[in-house]
């Protein structure tokens, strides 16, 4: 049988297509492969499902594995709800199997590109957003070494209210010629109380930190850090803006995070995508390794078409003499995020913010006593003290409840989104009070 | 209605030889242009709780400007700009080569559903379907590649080379070697190899090609030495020629006791032909995106795959999959370079290419490599034809080719980049090279096993078309496109911090108010 996804190997095409190129066999085409080199056997492999039926009842089965439950899990990939209208878009074929035409044939991705960074710019309320990176943590990565090489310095204070996997993802990622500083936790789970001098490149702050704290001093290290020349950097899921202020209104100079938030599923990890902010100001723009994509005249009046602003700047225009490296990312989910945003609005964003503030305070009301931090602001996360972390959330998974992201043998990360309804978060707080 | 006026004949008369295509135009407005205030495009739940005051100091001040809209019009005008862009689905995909455009069956698209709501920190023993297929799809990679260890973390082909570029680091500095500084790569590698490198603090050496199209052998003798950390190499290069004496570059890189690392972000043409490994390699890299099947997304998310050989599996990114005999659980390597993306990688695209190996077995894998080669020998057969057209150095070609249009750019004045708008108005991508442009006026086409003969003659049909539309009309030519979405776009704002618009916000105002 000839492979549904492959039309050329029918015998007689084939033999049709050798015949008119003028060899006996494809063996010739491999005549440079050293025979030392050649794999002298098939490979071992399992054997195929070529039916597409019998695929999809082998994938039935391994999806049945797995096993889902009431979820409070968070700490960087959150259960956010999913309007159908994102998974409609993103699921076209004239987007998802795309890659990289040129902005004639390929408009309608430069365009919706465009508009993604555009809402995010009003969003954050800054003039240059990058077509997304990898994730949050390359974004934060990313965002650093542009302040480094901006302020010619390298080291940098960061918060040590971070998710551990971001800070390991920055140790490697600066290793080589920046220094990484972690500034203490205030009791209130807030940034703590730091000097700094004129080496430090920047100050890199979380907000909601990795308790879920929102940071109230945003101003204060701004003022911090540009009184000793250097940036503050500010790591912040856009989800929270409808109803917190953007790091720009408090005077950071590069903003950078994760969208998963906006209208990704969650995917054991597959939703993710980084975005890097700043506003328009040359010597800064200059230092993004991303494509920036802008708004250009066409041929005729009216009309709107796009391509890459400062080209110059990446690894595609100049190799290693680019900034960092540009390449494949997450694109899509820039889409996605731009069809989330639309949806939403103004409103949208500031109601879901407000359920998001509401829901998660109910439920550090509801846990009562065991609540860290609990005099500060909290969106979406919190933490709680027990006397056993691993006890406690092996018991709530036999009541079906993942209850939360261990962080230490005694605290475990509480996540609220508006996904879960009060009688959720009250389901937590009974088999919670029960275990102990 | 005369007779003469009317369409009431048939047969109707056979198609013309080039298809007379033109792409939805819908003058699309940018969103912010279909805002109303007051409309609503979702309702989310009311909090159920009382509501939390924010202080002023971390209270958004006022209302983000974000459009706003109904549903039907989000979706009409997203829905518009998708009609206004090429997927694989809906065209000739072998204009973009290097990019590996192939067939992304849909059926592994329908398994999204089943992983959207796992969370990569739920408990292991609740995850063991995702995690059978993380553990065989890495298993699977590792006789593909010939490897001894697979990290399917990172994030893209480049995260996957900065990836390897950490682990050589890190290897290094394990061995008490952190004194090596350089990397070497060559001109037709990916520039991630050289980009990555440089990042993570290397001094890059290029290897330019000789005589024949080869990275330069006598180049790589001059260039390794007690600072060399490693070579980066692809192979086939862009230029689809296969380096015969690749194994004599790996030897001398150790022989001075650097790591060779194998840039196989495109390895289509050779699956179940040669590995990794076969040729000594110590690390490498695959694109799933790319001979995986998984769909390119308008750039990303992608997947990269990183192999290593048995003496820098402590170095993987963790955690890896491993099966306990009972069970799958997490470990970390010993001296990892740690975790470097959220969860264990991009999951939706691990569970799409396992589910592409598992439909097409190792002779259907043979079958797609052969068939990639067959298809690109036969379409660079048809554009050789194209009075022109050459594929510089005289060499056989693997899965692509970098053809140059330098005699038809001599003669007509029509540059390449100018040929590929054109061609868009036939419904077809094209893509041109890499910078630097080594070959003169370069194009880089890269048909993969999914498209058919009549495919292929089409699309050099078309070539052939504009080619000479090139020599009768260049000035037509230079005008292009026509009956694409939209016409020729002056780029040159976009190089002027004055007039730059990289948001709707900075083009308001900048030239609106």
């Amino acid at each position: 049988m000839t492979h549904p996804y492959i039309p050329n190997a029918e015998p007689g095409v084939r033999a049709r297509m050798l015949a008119e190129i003028g060899v006996d066999s494809v063996e010739e085409f491999y005549a440079d492969i050293p025979a030392g080199l050649r794999l002298a056997r098939p490979l071992d492999l399992p054997a195929p499902f070529t039916a597409e039926q019998d695929l999809v009842r082998h994938m039935r089965g391994l999806f049945a594995k797995n096993v889902e439950a009431l979820s409070f899990l968070g700490h960087g990939t959150y259960p956010h709800y999913v309007p159908a209208v994102c998974d409609e878009v993103n699921t076209r074929s004239e987007f998802l199997t795309a890659y990289a035409g040129e902005p004639y044939e390929d408009h309608g991705r430069f365009q919706s590109l465009f508009e993604y960074v555009s809402q995010m710019g009003e969003l954050l309320e800054m003039d240059v957003v990058n077509v997304p990176t990898y994730d949050g943590y390359q974004a934060a990565g990313t965002a650093i070494r542009m302040a480094c090489r901006y302020t010619g310095r390298g080291k940098v204070l960061v918060t040590s209210a971070i998710n551990r996997d971001k800070l390991s993802k920055l140790r490697d990622f600066l290793s080589h010629d920046t220094e990484i500083e972690l500034a203490p936790v205030k009791d209130n789970g807030e940034f703590g109380d730091v000097e700094i001098d004129d080496s430090y490149a920047a100050i890199y702050l979380e907000t909601p930190n990795l308790y879920g704290v929102v940071e109230t001093r945003g101003r204060e290290l701004a003022e911090l850090a540009h009184a000793h020349g250097a940036l503050l950097v500010v790591g912040t899921d856009p989800i929270s803006l409808g109803v917190l202020a953007p790091p720009a209104a408090y005077g950071a100079d590069i903003a950078c995070g994760d969208i998963q938030s906006l209208g990704m599923h969650q995917s054991y990890g597959g939703g993710h995508a980084g975005y890097i902010a700043t506003q328009d100001h040359e010597p800064l723009v200059a230092e993004f390794p991303s494509r920036l994509f802008g708004i250009a005249p066409t041929a005729v009046e009216g009309e709107y078409g796009f391509g890459d602003v400062y080209y110059d700047r990446t690894s595609f225009a100049h190799r290693e003499e680019g900034k960092e490296w540009v390449g494949t990312a997450a694109a899509l989910w820039g889409i996605t995020a731009g069809v989330y945003l639309a949806l939403m609005g103004p409103e949208g964003m500031r109601e879901l913010g407000e359920t998001i503030l509401a829901r998660t305070r109910y439920a550090m009301d509801a846990l009562g006593s065991i609540v860290k931090h609990a005099g500060a602001i909290h969106f979406r996360e919190f933490a709680i003290e027990v006397p056993d972390a691993a006890g406690l959330l092996a018991g709530l998974r036999e009541r079906g409840i993942f209850g939360g992201v261990q962080l230490d043998e005694r605290t475990v990360l509480v996540c609220v989104t508006e996904r879960h309804s009060i009688a959720d978060i009250d389901r937590l707080a009974a088999a919670i009070k029960e275990i102990l | 209605m005369n007779s003469a006026e009317s369409f009431a004949e048939l047969p109707v008369k056979p198609k013309p030889a080039i298809r007379r295509f033109h792409q939805a135009r819908w003058d699309e407005p940018i969103i912010f242009e279909l805002s109303q205030p007051g409309r609503r495009g979702i309702a989310v739940p009311e909090p159920g709780a009382p509501k939390v005051e924010l202080p002023d100091s971390v209270r958004r001040a006022s209302k983000p400007a974000l459009p706003e809209l109904s549903q039907l019009h989000v979706l009409r005008h997203y829905l518009r700009l998708s009609q206004e862009n090429l997927g694989v689905d809906l065209n000739i995909d072998v204009g973009q080569g290097t990019c590996t455009m192939k067939y992304s069956p849909k059926v592994n698209d329908t398994f999204m559903a089943d992983i959207a709501d796992l969370h990569p920190e739920q408990p292991v023993e609740s995850a063991q379907g995702v995690l059978e297929i993380y553990h065989t799809l890495e298993r699977m990679l590792a006789e593909i590649s010939g490897m001894a260890r697979v990290s399917l973390q990172p994030g893209s082909g480049s995260a996957a080379i900065y990836a390897n570029i950490a682990m050589i680091r890190a290897y290094h500095e394990a061995n008490g070697e952190g004194h090596r500084d350089q990397v070497i790569t060559t001109m037709f590698s990916h520039p991630s190899n050289a980009a990555c490198a440089k990042t993570a603090g290397y001094e890059i050496i290029t290897l330019m090609p000789d005589a024949e199209g080869l990275p330069d052998i006598e180049a790589l003798r001059a260039a390794v030495g007690p600072r060399t950390a490693a070579l980066m190499i692809t192979n086939p290069e862009d230029t689809g020629i296969f380096n015969p004496r690749i194994a004599e570059f790996v030897e001398l890189v150790h022989s001075v006791g650097g790591l060779a690392c194998y840039d196989q972000a495109n390895a289509n043409g050779i699956l179940g032909i040669t590995r990794a490994a076969d040729a000594g390699f110590d690390l490498g890299h695959f694109n799933l995106h790319k001979t995986f099947s998984t769909p390119h997304a308008c750039g990303g998310p992608a997947a990269g795959a990183c192999g290593v050989s048995e003496k820098l599996i402590p170095f993987l990114p963790g955690p890896v999959v491993d099966f306990d005999g009972s069970g799958y659980v997490l470990t970390t390597p010993e001296k990892s370079i740690g975790k470097i993306r959220p969860g264990l990688g991009v999951t939706p695209n691990i569970v799409r290419a396992y589910a592409w190996i598992m439909s097409l077995g190792a002779e259907g894998l043979r079958t797609v490599a052969e068939t990639a080669v067959l298809n690109n020998n036969y379409l660079m057969h048809k554009i050789l034809q194209i009075p022109g057209a050459s594929a510089p150095w005289d060499k056989r070609r693997v899965e692509q080719v970098r053809y140059s249009w330098q005699e038809l750019s001599e003669e007509t004045g029509v540059h390449s980049e100018e040929i590929g708008v054109r061609a868009a108005d036939f419904g077809v991508h094209y893509w041109t090279s890499h910078h630097p442009y080594v070959v003169p006026e370069p194009f880089t086409l890269e048909p993969t096993e999914s498209y058919s003969k009549e495919d292929l003659d089409e699309y050099a049909a078309i070539l052939a078309h504009v080619a000479d539309e090139a020599r009768r009309d260049p000035a037509f030519v230079k005008g292009a496109p026509y009956n694409s979405t939209v016409h020729k776009i002056d780029m040159t704002p976009l190089d002027d911090p004055k007039q730059w618009a990289p948001t709707w916000r900075a083009y308001v105002r900048k030239h609106l108010s």
